[in-house]
């Protein structure tokens, strides 16, 4: 059997597949924190409740309408970004002028408030969402077994990820919100209006991490701690990024996924402490992050 | 005479709880170009700002083209026509020369087209794929003007475009606003190059401490320059 530094070659391509699948959800997730951080300055705190959101969204469609996985893909991320929509209305836009630290308490608020009614309505045991029948089974490699739905996942996220990088780089809307990033007041005297660019802004973000969590729930569980667990690391992601970078989250997101992925592998202790270590170094070299401005 | 383009009556205005503006009148008529002359602190920009609504606590009449503006929301005051060029230039570093100047949106048909754009500035066209904010001061000066007068706002308020450039480039700022003028442009200009204003304006208005305290034509300029020395200390 061939063997890289001991390891068999299925059992490190296995790993780094997980890693691959974990970086594809930190992408996703840490693009909308930065999209969201880059235009209103608010730390998202509430963006793993928003990402749970997606994912119950999708088992709701299910259950209760017997709408399956496809259209659950569009319509659970719309209704998240429904739910953006009046928390920015309602909350965040009354923040604005404030310290970012009321921004980050609000939705960390916000977090606990959601998480927690799903957890007395719904338990922490988690619901299953299966797999579309697509993507049942799995491609041999030769060296590794690739589940369908695995590889969809990863092609999903980089499709995601692109998109939403062309929209803000390419398009009209995102140099609105590239240019109001700077100077708000001035691109409203322009003419824009700038307050529904900020409710669609967060509203885009909410509806990313939706979308995150329509791909997560059946490759994870339906669960209301689903969010909690992850955002911890998508917050490391996105500070590593450089707070506010698309490229920088893109391209960290994934990359941390494969670094933890091989930490398994090789030193499976320090696999939930890795992409912190780096947090922590990155932050002593660079604090602005890897991609951010200094 | 026919009734002014723009209409500002009783303006006043604060910064947090500071007085600036104590009741500013001026009028603007179609195709002229006004000028608020000042000392430093006079209250120049502050007029420009809370006409244009980027200073929001103000109380007063500001009318264009007889619309009141006074209630509208920011967004909506560049609707009513108006173009704003602010002191600092606001060019977007994020943004290439190109993207700079399509930001803003078209308020009303007959702006400049891209073509006549870079025609009148062409180290625009020539740098269209820079970033904005690594052309030189006086190229992002152009730029400024160049960006607002796309999208066809019938007013451009121009705040100090000669600050801080050469010699050669107010000079070529100058050549800018004459060829505005000569397409009927209408200008309210604030502007502490007296040397410059003289050359462009129409009609000039004389701020001290947040009052308008003089106003005369080009015509009558010869005649007030002992009371301009006195007030602007030229």
């Amino acid at each position: 059997m061939v063997t890289v530094f001991g390891i068999s070659l299925p059992a490190l391509m296995g790993q780094l597949l997980i890693g691959l699948i974990n970086g594809s959800f930190y992408a996703m997730l840490s693009l909308g924190l930065a999209v969201i951080f880059g235009m209103l300055r608010v730390i998202n705190f509430a963006h793993g409740a928003q990402y749970m959101l997606g994912a119950f969204f999708a088992w709701f469609l299910l259950r209760y309408a017997g709408i399956g996985f496809w259209p659950a893909l569009v319509l659970a991320p719309l209704g998240v970004a429904l739910v953006g929509v009046v928390i920015e209305k309602v909350l965040l836009s009354r923040i604005y002028n404030l310290d970012h630290l009321y921004g980050l308490l609000l939705t960390f608020g916000l977090a606990l408030v959601i998480e927690g009614l799903f957890r007395h309505w719904y338990g922490t045991s988690g619901q299953p969402y299966s797999i579309p029948s697509t993507f049942q089974g799995a491609f041999n490699l030769g060296f590794m077994i690739l589940p369908k739905y695995r590889a969809f996942v990863i092609v999903a996220s980089v499709i995601v990820c692109l998109t939403t990088w062309l929209l803000i780089e390419k398009t009209k809307f995102g140099a609105y919100l590239r240019a109001a990033t700077e100077n708000p007041t001035l691109v409203q005297a322009f003419g824009v209006n700038v307050p529904r660019l900020l409710t669609l802004t967060y509203a885009i973000g909410a509806g990313l991490a939706g979308l995150a969590g329509v791909l997560a729930a059946p490759v994870y569980q339906v669960s209301p701690l689903m969010g909690q667990n992850i955002v911890i690391i998508v917050f490391a992601v996105v500070v590593i990024g450089g707070m506010g970078s698309i490229m920088g989250a893109v391209v960290t997101g994934y990359v941390l996924g494969l670094v933890e992925g091989l930490t398994k592998v090789f030193y499976p202790e320090a696999s939930s402490t890795v992409i912190f270590v780096i947090m922590v170094l990155v932050l002593l070299v660079r604090p602005a992050g890897l991609f951010g401005k200094e | 005479m026919t009734e002014p383009l723009l209409q500002v009556k009783g303006l006043q205005a604060w910064y947090g709880e500071s007085h600036v503006l104590h009741g500013v009148d001026l009028q603007v008529h179609r195709g002229e170009t006004v000028t608020l002359l000042g000392r430093n602190g006079a209250g120049k920009t502050t007029t420009l700002k809370s006409i244009m609504g980027v200073l929001r606590k103000r109380q007063g009449e500001i009318r264009l083209n007889g619309k009141d503006l006074m209630g509208l929301p920011l967004h909506q005051i560049a609707y009513a026509g108006l173009g704003f060029v602010p002191e600092e230039r606001g060019i977007f570093s994020g943004l290439s020369v190109h993207e700079n100047l399509m930001l803003p949106p078209k308020v009303a048909d007959g702006g400049f087209t891209l073509d006549e754009i870079y025609h009148l500035f062409p180290n625009l066209a020539e740098r269209r794929n820079s970033q904005g904010t690594k052309l030189s001061g006086g190229e992002q000066q152009m730029l400024a003007i160049a960006r607002i007068l796309r999208t066809g706002a019938n007013i451009l308020l121009l705040d100090e475009p000669t600050e801080g450039l050469a010699p050669v480039i107010v000079q070529r700022i100058g050549d800018v606003i004459r060829a505005l003028k000569a397409k009927g442009m209408t200008i309210l200009l604030v502007e502490q190059n007296f040397r410059f204003a003289r050359k462009v304006a129409d009609r000039f208005y004389v701020m001290e401490d947040g009052h308008m305290i003089d106003t005369f034509t080009a015509d009558e300029l010869e005649g007030r320059m002992d009371s301009l020395n006195e007030t602007l200390g030229l």
